[in-house]
């Protein structure tokens, strides 16, 4: 059997000096900027404020309702649906879809403060092998209790939508121990409406149903 | 002199244990952070943290210190205030005596494999790259966002010198041909203006400065500095205070170099006028007890700054779980999420409306607390602060977006 090596990764912020004033200013910020721009903008706010009640937003929404003041745009945006997409390319062209609709009905155009302008950055991610090995669904359950919630993150979010394997990692493992039942619950999960903790208190519950089963 | 493990208890094992990790791969590089100042000032407060934990991670970290004379550094005190938008005037003689004073320490140097140049003064030491080699990295601890056109080209030309630049806030970042990182600052959650104090203590505070525990206190505490914008926190607090009880406590230092600091003052004291229960405190340096106390037993903090570079008297605010209102500008809105983990405002009007509310509302204002204090907990303590300098050193050595460590 083989066994289910925790890996953590952590993040490293770029800015990449590029930055926007208009909803105009923001989609070709979008248009431009690399796949891990769009990854880092879209997950950073999960991640840093992960404690926060569940909620999926996004830097994109927060900026449009928060600093430009369209609630309706934010609302939009907010609303997209991260967990449906397999990667960052049509995620980012779904973004794109909303915001050159929103141009084109619009007749005014709304411009933010001084400085409070969209400021373009990206994620550079480091992957490291922790010294957490779980051998069974026992193991498992107890491991993901300790990894940091880096690990947590890094197997359900960056190794389904980043490293593109079309589905997170801990139910493609459990899928190859032949808990095939476990395995599609996990995947179904929409990790995005969790708090990290909130998720890895789910996963944990959703194993300890299925060893006891 | 505080150990690693002293942390566990704040930020967890895991947190611990991945500092380690990443510690283990920098093993045989030698890191060289070099400064201007070995006391005082944020980058010598931090430095003089974060050395000795980075060596009980096993990384091989020292820190040196460059020498110059009086024009030196007055020449270098105008690159500060040019880069923070004050009209200046350097000579061209200054900028000469700049060159040869980093060209002298360079040639007196032994440099680490990775030589890491924290602000401007020692900037020019990157010529030494060609010749040397190594793995040079740039760090402004400054706001660079509206810089002296004629300053930053002067230290462009060696900045774009460095393998990378790293600034404290997105509004700091350049249009430069390096990769610009984002590191923020952070707070000690164990030096004395952060650490867990008792009630006896808070209380003794409160009673020597007579100010009354059992009603809502409203504190700022920052430099009697316009861009503080003392006045309008006393402002704020009259128009709130129409119709909820409270005490305003200002307490902070005066810069004793800053010719506009007794205007203020006074200012802030006619603003005052004969209200009883408006505090203002002139504290000492070395006052962190105080300030700790102060912060820990007040109902809600202020800091409605017109202008910051990082704010991060914010985080300091946040980290003791107190509700905290605070103006929109540079680093502040990185720290704060507006109605999640504490409060954004723009005017007088609005801060004393939030005032009003969160005095109002204390269960809301207490989650706002909490939120804050996990926050910081997460995103600006020192441990993240280790954690992004060790990334930096790594990526000197690694390509790519994603990289396998």
């Amino acid at each position: 059997m083989q066994a289910f090596h925790f890996f953590t990764k952590l993040d490293q912020s770029l800015l990449l000096g590029l930055r926007a004033r208009t909803v105009g200013e923001l989609l070709t910020g979008i248009q431009s900027v690399p796949d891990s721009s769009i990854y880092h903008h879209t997950h950073r706010f999960l991640h840093q404020h992960h404690f926060l009640s569940p909620e999926p937003p996004n830097d994109f929404a927060y900026w449009v309702t928060d600093v430009l003041g369209d609630g309706a745009l934010g609302e939009q945006l907010w609303s997209v649906d991260t967990v449906r997409f397999q990667n960052v390319g049509s995620l980012r062209e779904k973004l794109i879809g909303i915001l050159e609709s929103h141009l084109d009905s619009q007749r005014w155009i709304s411009q933010c403060i001084e400085g409070e302008e969209f400021h373009f950055m990206a994620s550079r991610t480091f992957v490291l092998p922790t010294t957490h090995v779980a051998h069974n669904l026992m193991e498992f359950a107890d491991q993901i209790g300790r990894v940091s919630i880096n690990s947590v993150y890094f197997h359900m979010f960056d190794a389904k939508l980043r490293l593109k394997y079309g589905e997170n990692d801990f139910s493609r493992w459990f899928r190859d121990q032949g808990k095939t039942a476990l395995a599609d619950e996990t995947k179904r999960l929409d990790p995005y409406s969790y708090t990290l903790d909130g998720l890895r208190q789910r996963i944990v519950a959703l194993v300890r149903q299925h060893e006891s089963a | 002199m505080n150990l690693l493990d002293d942390y566990i208890p704040i930020v967890g094992e895991a947190t611990l244990e991945e500092l380690a990790l990443l510690a283990t791969r920098l093993r045989g590089k030698t890191i060289q952070n070099i400064n201007s100042t070995a006391v005082g000032g944020g980058v010598a407060e931090i430095l003089s943290r974060m050395i000795p934990l980075l060596n009980q991670l096993g990384v091989s970290a020292r820190w040196d210190v460059i020498k110059g004379d009086e024009k030196f550094f007055a020449t270098t005190k105008k690159f500060h205030n040019g880069l923070h938008g004050v009209p200046v005037e350097v000579a061209a003689d200054e900028y000469t005596h700049f060159l040869e004073v980093n060209r002298h320490n360079a040639d007196e140097f032994q440099f680490g494999d990775v030589v890491f140049v924290h602000d401007p003064q020692p900037v020019a030491l990157v010529e030494k790259r060609e010749t040397l080699g190594k793995h040079w990295v740039w760090r402004g601890h400054i706001d660079f966002s509206r810089p002296d056109a004629e300053i930053w080209e002067f230290l462009r030309q060696f900045i774009v010198r460095y393998q990378a630049a790293v600034f404290s806030a997105p509004a700091f970042s350049q249009k430069l041909p390096i990769p610009q990182v984002l590191i923020a600052p952070s707070i000690d959650p164990l030096s004395d203006k952060n650490k867990e104090l008792d009630e006896k203590t808070i209380d003794a505070v409160f009673a020597r400065f007579a100010i009354d525990r059992s009603r809502p206190v409203v504190t700022q505490i920052s430099r009697f500095d316009y861009l503080k914008d003392p006045i309008g926190v006393i402002q704020a607090y009259k128009l709130a205070k129409e119709h909820t009880d409270m005490q305003l406590v200002l307490a902070g230092g005066g810069a004793t170099d800053d010719p506009e600091g007794p205007i203020i003052m006074e200012q802030v004291r006619q603003a005052a006028d004969e209200d009883k229960d408006i505090f203002v405190l002139f504290l000492p340096p070395a006052s962190d007890i105080e300030i700790n106390a102060l912060q820990r037993g007040s109902t809600i903090i202020l800091q409605k700054s017109l202008k910051e570079g990082f704010g991060l008297t914010v985080s300091e605010a946040l980290w003791k779980g107190k509700p905290t209102i605070a103006g929109a500008v540079g680093g502040i809105p990185l720290q704060i999420a507006h109605k999640y983990s504490g409060i954004l405002t723009h005017s007088v009007e609005g801060t004393a409306q939030w005032i009003k509310q969160l005095i109002s509302a204390p269960d809301y204002a207490r989650k706002l607390g909490i939120n804050g204090r996990e926050q910081i907990r997460n995103n600006f303590l020192i441990t993240r602060h280790i954690k992004d300098y060790l990334l930096l050193f790594l990526s000197l050595f690694e390509q790519g977006e994603v990289v396998y460590l």
